[in-house]
This record gives C-alpha cells, sequence and structure tokens, in this order.
C-alpha cells in the first residue's frame, strides 16, 4: 500500500530497516585502503608550561608514521570559531597547556594500538602553574587562565545592552522600584546549573583522505554540520569550496557536542594530506572529556519580586557562565541564548546579566537546549519558590503572569518577539491531562500518611528555528567558516525522469528522521507515495549549502526550504499537466501518484508519465525548459517560540532519600507537526536528558583540573530502569513565521524537564522545611537536605 | 593465535593477538560493523552480541575466550530477509532514533524474551539496563519490546500511541 495522505501522520521511518539490521554505516565502520590511525598524547594537568617535548622515540617505533605538534602544524592557525570572543584553541598544545586532556602532540600509525603505544613514548615535561576551576575564583581573576587576556570574564550579556541596535533600556530601575513597596514580597536564591558531557552513544569519529591526485579532500565525519566542516577545512587550508568533500554518514546521536568542527578533524585533515594516506581518529569514551565540548556550568543567583497575591512585579538573574579554557564554536554565544528566554512565558520586567568566564577546564559549548534550559531552570525554579512563599499554587502563580494569547506577537524586554502562543491553553491541557486537582488529593493523602510525596510543574519558552539573517549584526556569522553569515536553510527537489523523487537537504541529522519527515512534505505537495521520494542529506558534494542540525532548526528553516522548493515543483508540474490533460492549470490537483483534472478523475495522468514528458522537450509545450526540479534557499525572518508546561510526581524514600518519579505529564506545543511519532520521540529523549540532569549527571572537576567523571560509571546518564514512561499531550499554535507553521522540538523536553523534577523534589520535602537542593538529586544529597532539615 | 566459531550460522577460524576482544575481531575481522562501540567500561552495552544462546557484551571477553562459541551478532538476526520479531518491534514502535544503541539494544531484548516471554514494563526496563540509549528516553523502547513479546506468543500487539498511517 502506498502513503500519500502525509503531513500530520505517524509515518513508519524511512531509515530504520539500514539500523535494525545492523547495516547502517557509521564513520567508524569505513575502512579504506591503507588507512592509518591515530592517537593523541594529551596533557595531564590543567595550566602549566611545556618544558620538554621529545618525540623521538615514538618517532622511531614500529608502525609510525608520523608524531606531530605544533610546530607541524601553526601555520594553519588556531581553530575556528563562529563567536571568537576569548583565546581560540590552538590545533595542538603551543608551549602551555590551559586544561587537563589538551592535545599535545599526534601519533599517526598502522594500527590503533600502535598508535597508542607511540603516544605513551612521547616524553612531556611541564611545569605546573596554579589551575582555576571555581567560577567565582576565576571571575575574581585572582589566578588568570590565559596570561594574554585581560580578564577572565571575557564578555558580559546583558538583557538591555545585548545588541545596542535595539536601543533596549535597562528594567532594573522598574524592578527596584517594584523592591521599594511594602505590599511586595522578594524571593532570590543562589542556584548551581551543574556542567554536564552530552554523551552522544557514538563516540565522534573522522576519516580524510586527501586525493593528491585530484588536490582535493574526501573527509567523513560524525558531525551535525558538514557544510561548516567543509568551509573550516577549505578555509585553513586554502583551498576552493569545491576541492574539499565533507560527508555526515549515520551519526549516533549529536545533542550539541558534534556541532563543532575540531581540532581533531582539522588535524586528521592536515596528517592525510602530509602522508597521502587515508587517516581515521575515533574517540575514546573517556578521552572525550579533553576533546569534545562539555555543557552548562552556571552559577547565578536568581531573584523575584511579586505581591502577596502572585502579580510578579520583576526577575532578576546575575551570574556566572563557565567557558572552559579556549573558545569554539558557540562558546560565549551560549548565554545570549539563555538570554532571550530569560523571562519565560511571562511579561514582567526582567534584568540579565552573565558573565562568560574562562576556567582550566574543557570548553564548553551547545549541549541540547544550548543557554536555554539554564535559563529556564533559573525562572521556573524561582517562581516555584516564590509560589510557596505567598502560599499560592505554583500552577496559577504562573498562568497569572503569563502573556496572554490576544498579546501575540509579543515583544519581550530583550527585544525579540514571541511569534505565537497560548500558554494558558498549555496549562490547561497540562492540568486536565495529568489530572492535576486529583493529582493534589493524592498527595495530600500520602503526605496524611507520612509519606513524602511531591508535584512539580515548569513552563517554558524556546527560542529555535535559527534563524533570522539580523543574528550576524550580533555577532553569529558563518563566514568565519568561510560561509554566508545567514543561518539559511536549503531544500532541493528534483522529480526524476521515472517519476521517483529525490529530496537533497542541508541539514545534519543525528537521530531526528529527516528522512521520513521530507517526505512527508514531499509527498503531501506532489501526490506523491512517500517509497517514490528518496531524502538525502549530509553530503556536501550534493546537498545544497545548508548549516546543520541543531537549535530545533531543521524543519522550521531547511523543512520550509523543501516546501518552498515542492511548491515551485508542482507549480511547473501543473503547467506541464495542464498541457498534457488540455485542461486549465488552475483546475490541476495532485493526488494518488499523479495528476488529475478537479472533478474529473479520470482525466488524469501518473507521475511516471508526467515526469517523462517533463524532460522530453519534443512532447512538452513550446518554451518549457527540460526537467523537474527547483532548489529553495530560505533564510527566515524570526525565530520560532515553542512552549510548553511539564508536571512530575514523585516520591522520596526518607530512610535513602532515594527519589521513584511516579508520574510524568508533557503539554508541549511545536506548532504543526508533520510526524506526531516523531515529535513524541523528541520530546521523549529530551526529557530523559533533563532528568538526567536533575537526578544523576555532573561533571566534577577536582581543584587541580582532573576530571573525576570521565567514564560512564562515573558520569551515571538514565538507563531504562532509572525513567517511567512519559504522558505526553499537544496544543497547536501554528507558528506565522514559516508557512509551514511548524517551530521546533528538538530541545523542548530537555529545557522543561529538569526543573519539574526539582521542583516535585522539592515539593516533596517542603514539610521538612527544604526549600532548595541542588542538582544531581541523588540519593545521598536528598537524604543529607532531609538530615540537615531535621537537626534545624 | 587461532580462533574458530560459528557466527551468524557461519564457521570462521581466522589468526588474533592475544588481546582481542570479542567486539574488535567481529567488527575488524569479520567486517560485521552493526555491532558497536560506545564505551571503554563494559557499561555502554552497545557492543552486545549473543553468545552461546546469552546476550553478552563482546566487550568483556576476549575472541580467543569465545573458541569455538555459537555468535549471532545483529546482522544474523533476520531470517530469510524476515525482520525478527524485535526489529519489527523497534520499527513498529519507533523504538530507535540515531540507531547506534539499536544492535546492542535489541541483542539484550531477545536475550532478554528468550528467559521471560512475557516481561512486565518493569522486568523490560530492568532488563535493558545494561544497555544505554540517549536519544529515545527508553518509552518506545520498552514499547518496541511489549511489541515483540505479543508477536513472540502469538498474540496481538497493543496499539501504537499514535494513529498510525500505513
Amino acid at each position: 500500500m502506498t502513503t500519500t495522505s502525509a503531513l500530520g501522520g505517524a509515518v513508519k521511518r524511512r531509515e530504520d530497516p539500514a539500523l535494525i539490521r545492523g547495516k547502517g554505516r557509521y564513520t567508524d565502520d569505513i575502512k579504506a585502503v591503507g588507512m592509518l590511525h591515530t592517537a593523541f598524547v594529551r596533557s595531564p594537568i590543567a595550566n602549566g608550561v611545556i618544558t620538554r617535548l621529545d618525540t623521538s622515540e615514538a618517532a622511531g617505533m614500529d608502525g609510525v608514521h608520523a608524531v606531530y605538534t605544533i610546530d607541524d602544524v601553526r601555520h594553519l592557525g588556531p581553530l575556528l570559531a563562529q563567536v571568537p570572543i576569548g583565546k581560540l584553541r590552538p590545533l595542538l598544545a603551543d608551549g602551555v597547556v590551559k586544561h587537563v586532556g589538551e592535545a599535545v602532540a599526534m601519533i599517526v600509525a598502522e594500527s590503533p594500538s600502535q598508535a597508542r603505544d607511540a603516544a605513551d613514548a612521547v616524553v612531556v615535561d611541564y611545569d605546573a602553574n596554579p589551575a582555576v576551576i571555581d567560577l567565582k575564583q576565576a571571575a575574581s581573576d585572582e589566578i588568570k587562565v590565559h596570561d594574554d587576556l585581560d580578564s577572565n570574564i571575557l564578555h558580559t550579556w546583558s538583557y538591555h545592552g545585548y545588541w545596542d541596535a535595539l536601543g533596549l533600556e535597562s528594567k532594573q530601575p522598574e524592578i527596584e522600584a517594584a523592591k521599594q513597596r511594602d505590599d511586595v514580597v522578594i524571593v532570590s536564591q543562589e542556584m548551581v546549573n551543574q556542567r554536564l558531557v552530552p554523551v552522544a552513544i557514538e563516540p565522534r569519529s573522522v576519516v580524510a583522505e586527501w586525493q593528491d591526485g585530484y588536490q582535493r579532500f574526501t573527509v567523513t565525519s560524525s558531525t551535525q554540520v558538514p557544510h561548516a566542516l567543509a568551509g573550516a577545512i577549505s578555509k585553513m587550508f586554502g583551498l576552493a569550496a569545491n576541492a574539499v568533500h565533507v560527508v555526515a554518514p549515520e551519526v549516533g546521536g549529536g545533542f550539541g557536542a558534534k556541532l563543532n568542527v575540531y581540532a581533531d578533524e582539522i588535524l586528521v585533515c592536515f596528517a592525510s594530506k602530509a602522508l597521502e594516506r587515508s587517516v581515521k581518529w575515533t574517540e575514546g569514551r573517556r578521552e572525550a572529556s579533553g576533546s569534545t565540548i562539555q555543557g552548562r556550568g552556571w552559577i547565578a543567583t536568581a531573584t523575584i519580586v511579586g505581591t502577596r497575591d502572585g502579580e510578579i512585579l520583576g526577575y532578576e538573574l546575575e551570574g556566572l557562565a563557565d567557558m572552559g579554557a579556549y573558545t569554539q564554536n558557540f562558546t560565549v554565544a551560549i548565554p545570549l541564548l539563555g538570554l532571550w528566554v530569560a523571562s519565560g512565558q511571562y511579561r514582567f520586567p526582567t534584568h540579565f546579566n552573565i558573565d562568560c568566564v574562562v576556567t582550566n577546564t574543557m570548553t564548553t559549548d551547545a549541549y541540547r537546549g544550548a543557554g536555554r534550559p539554564e535559563a529556564i531552570y533559573y525562572i521556573e525554579r524561582i517562581i516555584d519558590m516564590y509560589a510557596r512563599e505567598i502560599g499560592l499554587d505554583p500552577l496559577e502563580v504562573r498562568k497569572k503572569n503569563y502573556w496572554q494569547p490576544d498579546e501575540f506577537p509579543a515583544t519581550m524586554g530583550c527585544g525579540f518577539a514571541l511569534d505565537s502562543g497560548d500558554y494558558g491553553r498549555s496549562a490547561d491541557t497540562l492540568m486536565e491531562e495529568a489530572g492535576y486537582a486529583e493529582l493534589r488529593a493524592t498527595q495530600e493523602k500520602a503526605r496524611a500518611e507520612g509519606r513524602l510525596v511531591g508535584i512539580g510543574v515548569s513552563s517554558y519558552v524556546e527560542v529555535c528555528g535559527f534563524g533570522p539573517a539580523v543574528l550576524a549584526e550580533i555577532g553569529f556569522s558563518w563566514t568565519n567558516y568561510g560561509l554566508p553569515a545567514s543561518f539559511n536553510g536549503s531544500g532541493l527537489v528534483r522529480v526524476n525522469p521515472d517519476g521517483t523523487a529525490t529530496v537533497i537537504i542541508g541539514t545534519g541529522p543525528s537521530g531526528q528522521g529527516h528522512q521520513t519527515t521530507w517526505a512527508q512534505i514531499v509527498s503531501d505537495g506532489l501526490g506523491l507515495p512517500i517509497e517514490q521520494i528518496s531524502v538525502r542529506h549530509g553530503d556536501t558534494a550534493e546537498s545544497p549549502m545548508g548549516i546543520g542540525t541543531f537549535g530545533s532548526r531543521s524543519l522550521a528553516v531547511d523543512g520550509t526550504a523543501t516546501h518552498e522548493a515542492t511548491q515551485k515543483v508542482r507549480e511547473k508540474a501543473a503547467s506541464l499537466a495542464a498541457h498534457l490533460l488540455e485542461a486549465s492549470e488552475a483546475d490541476i490537483v495532485f493526488a494518488d501518484g499523479g495528476a488529475h483534472v478537479a472533478g474529473s478523475p479520470d482525466q488524469r495522468v501518473e507521475w511516471s508519465a508526467l515526469a517523462k514528458a517533463a524532460y522530453q522537450a519534443h512532447t512538452a509545450p513550446e518554451g518549457w525548459e527540460s526537467g523537474l526540479e527547483a532548489q529553495v534557499t530560505w533564510s527566515p525572518g524570526n525565530a520560532t517560540w515553542p512552549f510548553g508546561t511539564h508536571l512530575a510526581m514523585v516520591e522520596v524514600d526518607r530512610d535513602t532519600g532515594d527519589v521513584s518519579i511516579l508520574k510524568y505529564v508533557a503539554a508541549d506545543d511545536c506548532g504543526n507537526v508533520v510526524n506526531p511519532m516523531i515529535v513524541d520521540g523528541q520530546v521523549h529523549g529530551g526529557i530523559a536528558q533533563g532528568i538526567g540532569q536533575a537526578m544523576f549527571e555532573d561533571a566534577i572537576y577536582d581543584e587541580d583540573g582532573n576530571m573525576l567523571t570521565t567514564s560512564l560509571m562515573d558520569y551515571p546518564i538514565p538507563t531504562a530502569g532509572d525513567l517511567p514512561s512519559f504522558d505526553l499531550t499537544r496544543t497547536t499554535t501554528p507558528s506565522p513565521v514559516n508557512p509551514m507553521g511548524v517551530k521546533g522540538i528538538g530541545e523542548a523536553g530537555t529545557i522543561a524537564s529538569a526543573q519539574t523534577l526539582v521542583n516535585a523534589v522539592v515539593d516533596a520535602l517542603s514539610p521538612l522545611g527544604v526549600s532548595h537542593l541542588e542538582m544531581p538529586l541523588r540519593p545521598k544529597r536528598v537524604w543529607q537536605a532531609m538530615h540537615d532539615a531535621a537537626q534545624s | 593465535m587461532q580462533v574458530s566459531m560459528t557466527v551468524n550460522g557461519k564457521a570462521v577460524t581466522a589468526d588474533v593477538e592475544p588481546r582481542t576482544l570479542l567486539v574488535h575481531f567481529i567488527r575488524e575481522s569479520l567486517s560485521l560493523t552493526g555491532t558497536h562501540v560506545g564505551c571503554e567500561t563494559s557499561y555502554c552495552g552497545a557492543c552486545t552480541v549473543v553468545v552461546n544462546g546469552r546476550s553478552t557484551k563482546s566487550c568483556t571477553m576476549l575472541a580467543v575466550q569465545a573458541d569455538g562459541a555459537e555468535i549471532t551478532t545483529i546482522e544474523g538476526l533476520a531470517s530469510n530477509g524476515d525482520l525478527h520479531p524485535i526489529q519489527e518491534g523497534f520499527w513498529e514502535r519507533h523504538g530507535l532514533q540515531c540507531g547506534y544503541c539499536t544492535p546492542g539494544m535489541i541483542m539484550s531484548a531477545v536475550g532478554l524474551l528468550d528467559e521471560n516471554p512475557s516481561p512486565s514494563e518493569d522486568e523490560i526496563r530492568h532488563g535493558l539496563e545494561g544497555n544505554l540509549c540517549r536519544c529515545t528516553g527508553y518509552h518506545n523502547i520498552v514499547k518496541a519490546v511489549e511489541y515483540a513479546a505479543a508477536k513472540m506468543r502469538g498474540e496481538e500487539p497493543a496499539p501504537a500511541e499514535w494513529e498510525v498511517t500505513s
């Protein structure tokens, strides 16, 4: 049976047949002829000077082809970054090391084990200097991370001052005035949003092949941004864009960790060119603590001022965000994403001030949500504390302060306009789905029995669909990678002469099901069965200019491009069908694998015949341009702003501090939905990652800068046994920003869930007098909080 | 050292370094790359295969320890082109996203359903605790295994949570 009525349908994934048979091809599966392997010598200290670097023994070992140090690659320059504020990463340590795990030398050898053995034989002596790991200490500039930077504070993002062109004024005077009123309560809390490790289950991997005869690179990499990688290689090696071909094959999870161009990718290219051999590097899991970006790492104080009846008069967030030692792709810009959603779903005046601080740790950058989970965490935790202070239901307090449906598009204090929303309806939908009143009654009953049961809620708004071209004006620009400045999306739709279609898009998915969703868009537009549509991505030699997959942007941007390209193909095909059917173009309907005349289903031409005719000029109408394809590059006018409200019900074990999740309910709104099955899957995974932060995950450094949580034994991500099934519901508020009315859903679950859990656990412990707990809520910490509360 | 074993019904013999892990033997010597490597601590389960009828993390064994063993990898699970019910369940219930953990997850589910043909949700969740997935939140993996368990018992699986478009 063929599938034609596709938009909004739960079409089974076209990606899956290969993957469930173990026949998907990931980067590390590649075995090229003569392929060499790589290992890195990495720094064991967090801050120091290299006093001796002796590679002679390693260079002479069996199977070793080369040992490279900075002297070999300095001419390529430091690693490129999109927002180059701070210290850019040298490709290999240049006389100094600034974090544990920093690459000092690279070995290229016949086998991975020979490369590793040789890495062990490289002799490096260091003079260690004091490292600064603690954020507050770093912000004091007591110890400088980089001698040649004026301060450890690289940049400050403030709500009114981040973009001069907007001419925004500080809301602080207004908030201060509110604080002076005698009918208000002020609630303030310092909170840590701890550093996390993304942990895609597929380690990063790259294979570079320099084809000397053709003077070009073919590079396969586990990346979310194949075009950016191609651009970076072109720029750093001084090659034309068409001399660099990057392929992102199956990518085993990204979550932002693969949204960087990495030094190892450039170094493997360098080695391949120098040795004229294919060269592969595959990251080790523990090695990743020094080679792949981490996320979050904020400490900030949230303050709310409001009346006793729940009207919030102002909100402030002031704090520090950890950048790590070196700036990579988006590093310093991540808190800006938080700034844009700092006021959440609410209309009250907001003040935001986050300092970007360097420390002697691995670089931070975009990890699922990127700045937005941090920002939403703070506002949603402090609203809960405020609601408790004034004795009102936390959901009612939220509803009282939402932007109202008739206020959209709602221009926030940060200058951006929320595209569309109905926040109250979303919260009501959640309450109905969860049976909120009954849950509260159940909780009361449990409490009466002495059980520690809590209910937590959180609303959120997300900014995604990056992005408006104006972002280039505030420093977001892909030009550093030799690409256009804009965050373009692209789609090429080609109907082949046999009536099948090939769709080529500029995204870089890592499990988001683009081959399915995009086939639905094209199927819907052309009336072509999904089975006849092949969607390709991730290959820069064939796909039009795209930016990749991150920030929940693919559907809103590249999807729109494909939607528009489909419409162009449809219009052209309609003119041909009208000619063949001797009908008016306006009467042509595409459905069920062909075109027919409205009202006369028998007056019909199959796609196979139509496509064939499109390529045969002699049977086409006069002036017909042979072929049937269109490509659109789309640049959106605004970001999109998904939203929702989540709820968790938990029980805490009094004796052990163990937290059980009894119920998790989510109401999300991502605008129109193309494939509800895939959307639900994104929400499930997102929720799990937020719960991971709330309950388990913590990237811990000791005071010397050693990361103590480099393996999955020490850095526990949620297992199936840790999580409940999730109860999902949805409202649909189409976005006016793009013709499909879609928003984005990749990060929503993560942005919503961490504080939902924390709010629930604090609610459970509130009868004991506990008002705040830091994440992760492992049993020991929860038990300690109960114990301390009992003591006081 | 020489090792001989049966992999996916086929007898194989090869010379390996004694330190070669079974997972590397499968991936490198046999070019069966469906078995994946996701960590270094036998924690993630991406390398799970069935050894002599038991789900086993193939990074916990040396290839030489598998001498004489019967091994099934993900590539050997479908028979005559027909998907195994667990593979079918993962496809029908959207039990995978990036697909990297999927072969190991499926091979663990083979062992789980072999030992317990009618597992509860809780038993499925705890039975799969040795396999990490970062994409799905496990929700649909549980549904996929429930689907397969029903199919393998000759019953009609519970309907999907979404309206299926065929």
